[in-house]
């Protein structure tokens, strides 16, 4: 629908904005995994404050927003096997390879990194190929 | 002013990622549905966010340091690397299962349901384990 396209271009330039703004203010890259991953690891505990901010502020300010609109939806599964099976393989590859779709999807390849290409091709792909398995072989999805 | 500063960018991360319908898992699992109903939307995303980090490159290239002090991230590593592919082909089947990726699940969380809180409280675990494996898959690549 040309409406949703309209939404993501919008939410994609305030993302897009977001990782300026943490590059240029904070000089820092604006990777999800990365910023909650060093945390829960503890492998970098110098400015762990800083990630702990953007993290509240992640969570808090959509949470408020949702609140007020009214109309926010996940549409997870309700299958909770699955989403753990998901939520692990997202937090170990993630991890693995240093970098999920805001690390290496918009600040990588936004700096034309190979990293980031590639992982980016890898993750889509990888992703088109399980929903082709798990949706329209086996239906579980 | 450092804190101040990531707390209202990653409200701002947070809200366009729910306003672009990235923590929407039907319309990522439908961008990922190539061979089915096909949803273009997240190429609008990625084209819309990827513009602004691109002239941000461009800006920190020219500038000394950023705004708050400190020094700009180094250059992109040049060496891709096993743990690259293995990595990023797990978290697209993660990705593909469940419609999350890290951070629309962090975003999400207050709106989530237990689904949601279930997906969090594991790609936690997944984060937590994953040092140790990748020193073992290290470990084994120089062996």
């Amino acid at each position: 629908m040309p409406q949703d396209w309209i939404f993501g271009l919008i939410g994609g330039a305030m993302i897009g904005i977001a990782a300026a703004a943490y590059l240029l203010i904070n000089g820092r890259i604006m990777g999800a995994s990365g910023i909650i991953g060093t945390l829960v690891d503890r492998s970098a505990p110098e400015n762990g404050a800083e990630r702990l901010a953007f993290l509240t502020g992640l969570v808090l300010i959509p949470g408020a927003v949702a609140l007020a609109t009214g109309t926010a939806q996940t549409h997870l599964t309700g299958n909770f096997a699955l989403i753990a099976v998901a939520g692990l393989l997202v937090g170990l590859g993630t991890r693995i390879a240093n970098g999920c779709t805001s690390g290496h999807g918009v600040c990588g390849i936004s700096r034309l990194s190979l990293r980031g290409i590639v992982a980016t091709v890898f993750y889509i792909g990888a992703g088109g190929l399980t929903v082709v398995v798990f949706r329209h072989m086996l239906g579980w999805v | 002013m450092r804190l101040i500063a990531a707390f209202f960018i990653g409200g701002l991360f947070g809200v366009g990622l729910l306003i672009s319908g990235m923590t929407d898992t039907r319309k990522v699992i439908g961008w990922l549905d190539i061979f089915g109903d096909w949803d273009p939307t997240l190429a609008f995303v990625m084209g819309g966010a990827i513009i602004p980090m691109a002239i941000a490159w461009q800006i920190a290239a020219r500038r000394a340091s950023p705004a708050l002090g400190g020094t700009f991230p180094s250059p992109p590593e040049p060496r891709l690397g096993r743990n690259l592919v293995l990595g990023s082909v797990l978290f697209g089947m993660g990705w593909g299962l469940a419609g999350l990726c890290p951070g629309p699940a962090i975003a999400s969380i207050t709106w989530g349901g237990t689904g949601g809180a279930v997906f969090l409280v594991a790609m936690i675990l997944g984060m937590v384990a994953a040092p140790p494996l990748k020193r073992s898959l290290q470990g084994r690549q120089t062996a």
